[in-house]
């Protein structure tokens, strides 16, 4: 786990009385919570407890239908937020454009709004690769890529944004346990040399409590537990604690 | 399709606000022109060349038997301008172009590519609509233009060579030059602009509103195509009767 840093670049979010309904099915049901700058946040919670609706109207893909979300303290519906501050997302599938290259896939931002001379950009690519531990990859096709190959690869895409906030949805999904651990540490690496805020959605307990700095667990749509890994973890709330704790039981053992 | 047609329209508006940004665009304009025009130029030359043949070949030995035959060329060079190659070009390239359009946004849309662009701040309009609209409103009047031509050429052959018709290539366009005007060049060639955007808005608009798995893919294609098909035929009598006056 990291220590908030104490001068962050990253910048706070914060959610007041969240709402959002799904054909009169309510899947966000008021949520509540702050994120200071520079904290690496877990979203935990169930599948289909509303944590992915939650990420889509904080990164602005979706609006809310009551509330509201504050960046840097300005309201995300207040025009021209969502350009003042630099937020990354890394996607649960990586959602890499696949008739890109590698290369072209990180370099994208910086390609199509102008920013960098192209043997510059080029260079940068090849750095943010390298940071991923994907160096010379720049060719490659995404198809040629494992899942976490192609996890990484979105996360130096996000990278190349200089984020001041970054969303992760569901990182270690469909990662195997090595995979899943490279993916956290690339979180953590990057939270101590940026400072920038991370939002992290996931089920993922390991995950979860290796590193964050806070942690809300939504269940239902509603927010059950936030709090520090080891105020979460001494949670007396049942549903909590069937969430932490959940497992298989067998019931007859296999002579 | 028809309680679409509000967004598709808004879609249209969409992509004419970021026409200044075609220039920026260019490579990827010219990539799609190029795919269109790859795509399609082999399958445009063999069917206009059978279209203008069978035009012939239907109304040939017909007008020969009332001694009208030298009339023919005027009759291929004007119905395969005006009518026949705008239209066929178009349901074709809506069948090759259209569907691939559909398929690729479709697939970018459901496996959340258009979700990344929107978080970088890359409007999917400029990066994607844009190109393929221009290229599109480009490519295929030229391949009509193309068609017309090995039409003409078609019909004339079948004209030369078939016995019951048998009308030499030159008297066949001589015909044909005094019967058909530029204008009527001109108004296929703007019909097939027409078509083109019909295409290119319906089959972007399909991919754009893709859901679910490949399925819904699958979905969106057919769609496309079918939409795209009877919308170019309800705009082609609009057309004519406007282009009639």
């Amino acid at each position: 786990m990291s220590t908030p840093n104490s001068n962050p670049t990253g910048v706070g979010v914060e959610v007041r009385g969240l709402k959002k309904s799904f054909n009169d099915q309510e899947v966000l049901k008021g949520l509540d919570f702050k994120v200071e700058p520079g904290e690496i946040f877990v979203i935990m919670g169930p599948s289909g407890s509303g944590k992915s609706v939650l990420l889509k109207q904080l990164i602005g893909l979706d609006l809310p239908d009551e509330g509201e979300i504050l960046i840097g303290g300005e309201s995300v519906q207040s025009p021209g937020v969502m350009d003042k501050y630099r937020m990354a997302m890394v996607f649960q599938s990586g959602a890499l454009l696949n008739s890109l290259t590698v290369g072209e896939n990180v370099g994208l931002y910086l390609v199509e709004h102008r920013l960098k001379p192209p043997e510059e950009i080029a260079r940068i690519v090849a750095e943010n690769l390298d940071l991923v531990g994907l160096k010379g990859t720049e060719g490659k096709m995404p198809s040629e890529l494992s899942g976490g190959m192609k996890k990484r690869v979105a996360i130096a895409r996000a990278l190349i944004v200089e984020p001041q906030l970054i969303f992760y949805d569901e990182p270690t999904s469909e990662l195997d346990p090595v995979s899943a651990m490279v993916i956290g540490e690339e979180i953590l690496k990057l939270n101590e040399r940026t400072h920038v805020t991370s939002i992290i959605v996931t089920h993922d307990r390991e995950l979860a409590f290796g590193v964050a700095d806070r942690i809300a667990v939504i269940i239902e749509g509603s927010l059950v537990a936030i709090g520090t890994p080891e105020e979460v973890k001494g949670k007396t709330d049942p549903l909590v604690q069937k969430f932490l704790h959940a497992e298989i039981k067998r019931q007859t053992k296999v002579k | 399709m028809f309680e679409n047609i509000g967004e598709m329209l808004v879609l249209f508006w969409r992509t004419l606000v970021a026409l200044p940004m075609t220039w920026r665009q260019r490579h990827k304009v010219f990539e799609q022109f190029f795919e269109i025009g790859n795509a399609s130029l082999l399958m445009v030359c063999i069917l206009s060349f059978f279209i203008g043949g069978e035009t012939a070949l239907q109304t040939g030995p017909f007008l020969a038997e009332r001694s009208f035959a030298g009339y023919l060329g005027g009759i291929v060079g004007y119905s395969v301008c005006r009518e026949l190659a705008p239209i066929l070009m178009a349901i074709l390239i809506a069948g090759r172009i259209g569907s691939a359009m559909a398929a690729e946004i479709g697939s970018m849309r459901v496996y959340q590519e258009i979700d990344a662009l929107r978080t970088m701040n890359i409007n999917p309009i400029q990066y994607l609509i844009l190109p393929r609209l221009v290229a599109i409103a480009i490519a295929l009047p030229m391949l009509v233009l193309f068609a017309i031509l090995v039409g003409w050429m078609g019909g004339a052959v079948v004209s030369a060579t078939n016995n019951r018709i048998d009308i030499p290539i030159q008297a066949f366009f001589k015909n044909l030059q005094e019967v058909v005007q530029f204008r009527d060049v001109g108004n296929g060639l703007f019909k097939s602009f027409c078509f083109a955007l019909i295409i290119g808005v319906v089959s972007c608009h399909q991919g754009l509103v893709t859901i679910g798995g490949p399925r819904g893919i699958g979905r969106s294609v057919t769609k496309a195509v079918v939409n795209s098909i009877v919308l170019i035929i309800i705009f082609d009598y609009i057309l004519t009767r406007v282009l009639l006056k």
